[in-house]
């Protein structure tokens, strides 16, 4: 058997292009538990890079930690870095507010804020910035256009934000994210909750988003994974066990792990 | 890279093994078609190869079986990785076989423009070539169903042996037909069978080439065109 099992040299464009967000020797623990563990990640900009593995392989909680929204958690603490545009965002010093500006984050269910379609979009942008009612208006359309929900909406935007549907309402919240002009999106299972037809507006989004924004999305759909993301890298048990271009990890991926992860040979 | 027994979904290890079945029993028909046509050549049996060259439509069917397999384990399965590239590979292996079974159908056709009587002398060296060449075929397959790339490997530098066959047919074949234009026909008839045979050994080596990828991602590059 011709032993394939060495980790190759990752030559992709993408992996030798500079990274908007670099994570270096990252260890993340619940309590005592380590749920991360020394993870070295590049993420590239421009581009969606997914990140799969099991359940509890430690996908969620590397999102959480890129916008540290673990701090509000007292027992939940980070060791290592996460250099975005050259500055650990894990130094306490690190203003949490530029962070959050700059890293939006979807989740799992919409999420919306029981009010109105326009006041859910605007809240964000108010709490960042004072602007002229005029403005803000034009902001408001402009992340809504972004999400592709505002030719569904123009005519009710005062209307609330819960009479929409799932799908909308994700895509919602993906205006939200955007109103405030983040450069980085995490998008945690952004449509486990949604039917086919929404799931491939959202994938549709997201692939012209990822033009402009650098795109991480957990997801625990392979075939999403595959779609929509031009980088991906598989956790499991809280290490990261291989990262690669998409077509190189669904094609021939160079771990064996990996490989019975994907092909659905695992556990 | 190891191929880890089992998935989670039995009913997909099921579908693969059908698959592999599917293309061993082409395999070995192409094979015993091989065989059945040189006997019928060197024998003379023009009943037998008027029935083999009949029996070829069976091949095809085996491949439009194969076909309609590997789409449908596409698409209800969605093969990732090694099990994608084993699909893709059963399905370019099947379209090769029935290739193969052709230039089986091809030498059996040619069987009644032979003399019935009378020695023709290079035919004794035929036999040989067409035993490299189903060889070929018999272990391509095999490596294909064992996932074994060094397997395939192997069969890829035994395509030499063949084309030397060849070369030396055709120079022996020339060497006749100049002796007397009598020889002309007969050692044109033997020189198509000894390119057909020639061209399954080419076909195998490309089995062994999707064979060896499938089983690692890898491009067999050296030696095999």
């Amino acid at each position: 058997m011709i032993d394939l099992m060495d980790r190759r040299a990752d030559e992709s464009a993408l992996a030798v292009s500079p990274p908007k967000i670099e994570v270096r020797g990252l260890d993340f623990f619940y309590g005592k538990v380590q749920a991360l563990k020394a993870v070295d990640l590049a993420v590239p900009a421009n581009a969606v890079t997914a990140i799969i593995g099991p359940s509890g392989c430690g996908k969620s909680t590397l999102l959480r930690t890129i916008n540290r929204i673990y701090e509000i958690y007292p027992d939940q603490r980070a060791a290592g870095e996460i250099v975005i545009d050259g500055a650990n965002v894990l130094e306490p010093r690190f203003p949490l507010s530029a962070l959050r500006r700059s890293v939006g984050m979807v989740f799992q269910k919409p999420t919306p804020f029981a009010t109105s379609i326009r006041k859910n979009v605007a809240f964000a942008l108010s709490y960042y910035e004072r602007l002229p009612k005029a403005e803000l208006a034009d902001r408001v359309e402009d992340a809504l256009r972004q999400a592709a929900l505002w030719d569904e909406v123009a005519d009710k935007l005062d209307a609330s934000a819960l009479s929409l549907s799932g799908g909308q309402q994700q895509r919602l919240c993906i205006a939200r994210t955007l109103a405030v002009r983040p450069e980085i999106i995490l998008l945690d299972e952004p449509t486990s909750a949604l039917d086919p037809i929404s799931t491939a507006r959202i994938e549709e989004l997201i692939d012209e988003l990822r033009q402009r924004f650098t795109i991480v999305i957990v997801t625990h759909n392979m075939q999403q994974a595959a779609r929509v993301s031009q980088r991906t890298a598989f956790f499991h048990l809280g290490e990261l066990i291989e990262v690669g271009d998409t077509s190189q990890i669904f094609t021939n991926p160079h771990v064996q792990r990996t490989q019975d992860y994907i092909t659905g040979r695992y556990g | 890279m190891q191929k880890t027994p089992g998935h989670t979904l039995k009913a997909f290890d099921q579908d693969m093994a059908e698959l592999r079945g599917l293309i061993a029993d082409m395999g070995a028909f192409a094979e015993a078609a091989i065989e059945e046509a040189m006997r019928c050549l060197v024998e003379r049996d023009v009943d037998a190869a008027a029935a083999l060259v009949e029996a070829d439509d069976q091949l095809d069917e085996l491949e439009a079986e194969a076909e309609r397999r590997v789409v449908e384990l596409i698409a209800l399965r969605a093969p990732m990785a090694d099990d994608l590239r084993d699909a893709i590979a059963a399905l370019k292996i099947a379209g090769v076989v029935e290739r193969i079974g052709d230039y089986a159908k091809n030498i059996a056709r040619r069987v009644r423009r032979l003399p019935e009587k009378g020695e023709i002398e290079p035919l004794s060296l035929l036999p040989e070539m067409a035993r490299i060449a189903s060889g070929m075929v018999r272990d391509v397959l095999a490596a294909f169903a064992a996932r074994d790339p060094q397997a395939a490997e192997a069969v890829c530098r035994r395509d030499d042996a063949v084309d030397d066959f060849y070369e030396s047919i055709l120079r022996t074949l020339l060497t006749y037909m100049m002796e007397s234009p009598q020889n002309i026909g007969p050692s044109t008839t033997l020189l198509f069978v000894a390119k057909n045979l020639e061209r399954i050994g080419d076909h195998a080596t490309n089995i062994a080439e999707m064979v060896f990828y499938a089983a690692t991602g890898e491009r067999l590059t050296d030696g095999a065109d």
